[in-house]
Parts: structure tokens; sequence; C-alpha cells
């Protein structure tokens, strides 16, 4: 039975046979198809996870062990990061490195090697992978980490699912002593304004900046910086609440670039001029999405997709200028614009660099992909790259020019997956 | 030591999606488990994960094949402590098709179904009457309900197990133990992957564990989950056959 299946951006659409499985002999059936790729709770925007044979991790979920004196945590590969925090908060330990949903699972996390708002402090989230099993689509099945097969570690991280399925991970935990984080929250008038806030606050743990992408002229990449510290002493639990819902695909005209601009307006003066200090929980920190189920429909049946790139640091304040620009001038950009502040980056398919990174969403629209094409060409101009867990139509062309480890990868693709038995939309497209 | 106040749950076919979602709910509510299936593989990362979960309760496993009946009264002699609710999960829905014509697949499927998860139940049963206490829980099916082309094998042994139950129940009645028939309509899990489920009447395998835990607190005889298929199931029972057959059910 296939049914029709979508990444978060709801665009593409794919006749998808989906199985799952809850152990490796179970698994080692589902490898036998050509063009099958490992998917989890499809929380990735475009069509990385998408295939017309997909394999579920869903039912592969099981917690294995936890050692409360070191943080050491192993799972399998469906269980989700919202899992974890809610099995471990309460007893004092969190997530090394998180993305902007909890939404997520263990495999897609290590996949896509996510990032957080601690990324200058703490690196990607496979920094913090001790060591993973791997199956192949040979059925046999590896142990690696940074010591044991470094080559099969560092090809998986961040690898898209295309080295072989992940089958489970030891994760270290960091400990806190409250659900709660200190926020700090700051307006900044413009985009050198926010740069040099994000380079004087290096030294907070996390940080990151909503960012305005329809305002130009002075005010261009005027933002609000939030960045933040678990707090020491209170609670470690958080009271339970109420879930938004988004109960339809809103039709197309709701959004348009005014009721955005409205939409800006309003979340930019509701800020504090001045620096203004709160407590927060961690969900209302980290996740202040999660708490609207399917907030993707606001953009409508089209779906849309996000756009994410990251430019080098010397190259970030012209590029970042010039790109803003020509996005501000499109008129197409919409309200969830995201800046963050990169440290440096291991790896070979991981997309964070040192530099500035932008990500923003834009409904599937007529017009859209040429710009986007556009955008490319600066970002690549500008030795930089784009998220591969975000994208839905870059160019192998692109690809090639940005991602200095790719040729590296595909050898040890070849190696892992002869014949790649193993391919998404994505890698068909992206020729991977 | 077993605290004497925790009382403990026998999961009967611990792994299935359903009985881990059985176990989680019986262990978030402060009990302790007992799993019991045929592949201890399989149990190992229910087990630990359950563990993990839910620090405060002892999970232990037992090895336990529903179809070798002569050895069902060792295994519940072996059993320490002694459950306080036994939950059968067991269930294995077979290939309609084939069973129409192999002996061996209609065997395995009635036996598993009905003629296995009897015969522990009846070892289970005498302990709890002489103890005077206990309660029983059956996962029988909708299927059992009435027999349809589609999976009539597998449902014959569901009815022929919920009238078990129903009888098991009445012996037991005045005896302090209880008996608790539970009949899912469908459900998302491994048994039905693949099917075209339509989704308003599908339920999770949590919300089948949620509605069986409360089900053991009010002391219920037989419950329907999703609760609707009830009524679903009593608009099916009662079409004169003349219609039903000519149905595609």
């Amino acid at each position: 039975m296939t049914r029709p299946l979508s990444g978060w951006g709801k665009y593409p659409v794919v006749e998808s046979e989906v199985l799952g499985f809850s152990s490796e002999t179970e698994l080692r059936e589902r490898l036998g198809v050509h063009g099958v790729i490992a998917q989890g709770l499809l929380r990735s925007y475009g069509d990385s996870a998408l295939s017309e044979h997909a394999i579920t991790s869903l039912r592969f979920n099981r917690f294995l062990s936890f050692d409360p004196a070191t943080g050491l945590l192993s799972c399998e590969s469906g269980v989700s990061l919202s899992d974890m925090l809610d099995v471990f908060v309460p007893r004092g330990w969190f997530l090394p490195v998180t993305p902007g949903t909890k939404f997520v699972t263990l495999g897609g996390a290590i996949a896509s090697d996510v990032h957080g708002k601690n990324h200058h402090r703490s690196g990607s989230f496979c920094s913090h992978i001790e060591s993973m099993d791997v199956m192949f689509p040979s059925g046999q099945v590896q142990t690696c980490s940074p010591s044991e097969n470094p080559e099969l570690f560092r090809a998986t991280c961040g690898g898209m699912g295309l080295t072989g399925v992940i089958l489970r991970a030891t994760l270290r935990l960091v400990p806190i002593e409250s659900a709660y984080i200190d926020q700090e929250t700051i307006r900044a008038r413009d985009l050198s304004h926010i740069m040099e806030l994000f380079e004087s606050s290096t030294g907070w743990t996390y940080s990151v900046a909503w960012i305005d992408c329809l305002t130009s002229g002075k005010s261009l990449g005027r933002s609000i910086m939030m960045r933040g510290e678990h707090a020491s002493g209170g609670s470690l639990t958080l009271p339970g609440r109420r879930k938004l819902n988004v109960p339809i695909n809103f039709p197309g005209f709701v959004l348009n670039s005014l009721s955005i601009r409205a939409f800006n307006m309003l979340y930019y003066a509701k800020a504090p001029s001045q620096a203004s200090k709160g407590v927060v929980d961690y969900d209302s920190f980290f996740y202040p999405l999660d708490s609207v189920n399917n907030w993707n429909r606001i953009y409508g049946a089209r779906g849309f997709t996000q756009y994410q790139f990251v430019l080098p640091l010397n190259a970030s304040k012209e590029g970042m200028e010039k790109i803003l620009k020509r996005i501000t001038a499109s008129g197409m950009g919409s309200f969830l614009a995201v800046l963050k502040l990169f440290g440096p980056q291991e790896g070979l398919m991981s997309f964070p660099m040192e530099g500035y990174t932008l990500a923003l969403d834009f409904p599937i629209r007529r017009g859209l992909f040429e710009l986007l094409d556009e955008l490319d060409r600066m970002v690549v101009d500008y030795g930089g790259r784009l998220y591969l867990t975000k994208d839905v139509r870059m160019s192998a062309a692109t690809l090639r020019s940005s991602y200095k480890g790719l040729n590296e990868f595909l050898s040890l693709r070849e190696k892992y997956d002869p014949g790649g038995r193993l391919s998404s939309l994505q890698s068909r497209r992206l020729e991977i | 030591m077993k605290d004497k106040n925790r009382k403990t749950a026998l999961i009967i076919g611990a792994g299935s999606d359903m009985a881990v979602s059985i176990a989680k709910e019986y262990a978030g509510n402060g009990y302790d488990l007992i799993l019991a299936a045929r592949d201890m593989g399989a149990i190992d990362p229910i087990a630990s994960d359950l563990a993990i979960r839910h620090p405060g309760a002892e999970i232990r496993k037992a090895a336990l094949d529903v179809l070798k009946m002569e050895t069902h009264r060792g295994f519940y002699e072996g059993l320490d402590p002694k459950p306080d609710v036994a939950i059968c999960v067991v269930g294995y829905l077979g290939d309609q098709e084939l069973a129409q014509s192999d002996s061996g697949e209609f065997r395995k499927i009635t036996d598993t179904n009905y003629t296995g998860c009897a015969s522990l139940l009846n070892v289970i049963a005498g302990e709890f009457e002489r103890r005077g206490s206990g309660t029983i829980i059956g996962v029988s099916s909708v299927a059992g309900d009435r027999g349809r082309k589609s999976n009539y094998v597998y449902g014959s042994a569901k009815a022929a197990f919920t009238s078990y139950l129903s009888g098991l129940r009445h012996r037991l009645a005045d005896k302090g133990v209880r008996v608790i028939t539970v009949k899912p309509g469908f459900v998302n899990t491994r048994m039905t992957e693949g099917m075209d489920l339509p989704p308003a009447l599908t339920a999770s395998p949590e919300e089948v564990a949620r509605d069986i835990f409360k089900a053991h607190r009010r002391a219920c005889d037989v419950i329907y989950t999703k609760w609707f298929w009830r009524y679903i199931m009593l608009i099916i029972r009662h079409l004169p056959e003349r219609i039903f057959k000519k149905t595609s059910l």
C-alpha cells in the first residue's frame, strides 16, 4: 500500500510505501529494495527523507541504557528528542544540542547533524555522539565512533542516511539544575548591530536572533536577539499545558507581504528596546513552534520551503547584507527568519561552518525558485553553502561547488552502499 | 526485596506493540512487570526501555511459548512473585487465504489466538481462584464478533477466546477474581502495517493501553476500544445474513 507523503514543507508530495521495523532481522528484510531511504518523524523540510520506498524507524524506539554517573544514554534510532526530554529533564539532564523542534528522532538528528542555539559553544549534535551502530544495505552491522571505524562515523554524521540505516547511538547528555532558562532579549536596529551583539555574546551558552527580512533601507537586518543560560535552581518539572493546533491548510491569500509585514512590525515592537531579562521554561525557549501542532499548515496546501545558508565569517557582513537586500527587494520572505553565528565545525557533509547562518521560510509560488537560484549563486560565490535538511530544490552543481568534503563522502558511500541501494528524492536530484 | 505494596502485572505476549504500550501504562501507574514472551532477544530492549523510563518499577522477563501447552503449568509455577493482574495480549493475524487450505497455518492461527491462550489462562485462573483475588484481562478482537471472509480464521479463534473469557468471568464472579474482555477495533501496530486503515476509526496502541487500564480500575466486564466499535459491531452483528453476504467487509 502506498500513501502520499511529504516532509515538513508539504512540498513535494510523493506516493510512498513506508515499512517499519522493530528488530535488526526485520530491518534486513526491508533493505532488499532499490531506492529506499530511512525516515523518522519527517521534520526535515524538503525531500531528504522521501522516496517511493521508505523505512520508518518509529517502531525502533527503545532506551537501551543510561548511566546516571556520566549522562551517557544509549537508545535505538527511532527515539525522539521529545521522548528523551520527557524522561531525563525531571532527572536533571538535558540534550547537549537541540534543533528548533524536539519532534525529531535520534537517527534523524545524526543523519542531519543538527545544530542549535549553542553551536558556537558546543558544536553540532554529532560532536556529542560517543558511538553508533549502522546497518549497511547488505545487512551487515558496523559500530563506529570518532576512534572506531572513524571514516564511517564521519560519513554518517550529516550523511543524510546514505551510508546505511542508523540503528543505535550513545549520546552524552548534559547536567542541568533546572528546567528553566534565564533569558535576555535585546533589540538590534540593523545588521551591523545584531552582528556586534552576536560577537559580544559568545560567552552565552545559547544565542539566536529573529530577523526582519522585509524591511529595507536604514533598518535592513533589524533583529531581536535572544540569549540564554540554564537557570540554576528552580524546578526540574514543567506544568502541563494545552497544545494549539492548526486544523486545516490556510488558504493562500491569508499570508501575503502585507500581513507578514504587519506581523513583523508587531513582533519587533513587542520587544523592549533595552535588554530585558526573564525566566522561561525550556519548551518556550527552544521549541516555541512545537506548541502549535501542524503549524506548517499556515503556508497553505502548496507548501513552503525553508532556505537556510551559511557564509564564512570573513564574508558574512558583506554577503549577508547583499543577500538580505535581494530578499527584501523580492518581498517574498516570510516571518520566520532566524540568524545565528556558528562556531568552527569539523565534518564531511555537516552543514555548519564558522560564520553566520540565516534561515527563512518561503511559501511555494511562481518565481520563487528563480529567486532561490539567484541566492544560491551569491551564497556559493561567498564560499557558503545550503543546509541539506531544509533543501528541496538546489542543483547538483551548487552542492558540488559548496561542500568541500563531497568527493570523499561519495567514495565512502560507494564503499558502504555499492550500487547506491539507499537513495532519497534529494540524493537522486543532487547526484549523491 | 519486593515491596509488599507494589502490585505486579504479567504481560503475556510482551513483544507486540500493543503489549509494550500496556506495559508502559502499568509501569507508569506503579506496577512491577513480568514480561513473558517466546523471543527473549526481542524482549531485552523492551525491558531495558521500561526499566529506564520507570526506575521505580521491577521489570522481570520470563520465557514462554503459548503454543507449548504442556509447559504452561511449569511456567506459571516458576513465577515469583505471582501477578496481581495477568494480561493476555497474544495475537496472530496470519494469512487468511493460506489458512483456508494449509492446515499448519490454520492451526497456528487457532492455537495462538485461542487454544494456547486459554490453556495458560486455565492455569492462572486456578491459582487466582484459590487465592480469591486477581484480575485476568484478555485482549480479544472485534473480528470475533462476526466472521467475515477477509479474516474469519483469526476471527473465529478470537470468537472462541471471547466466549472462553465470558465463561471464565461467569465462573469466577463470586470468587473475588475479575475477568475483563478487551475488544480492540483497528489499531496501528506492526500487525496492521501496510493496511489501508481509516484514521478516524484507528486507535494507537497507547490509546488501547489507556483504555485497558481504565477498564481495570473501573472493573468493567467487556470493553471496546475505541469505544464506538461497540456500536459499529452492534450494527454489523445485526445485519441479516442476506445483506451481510453481499458486503465486501
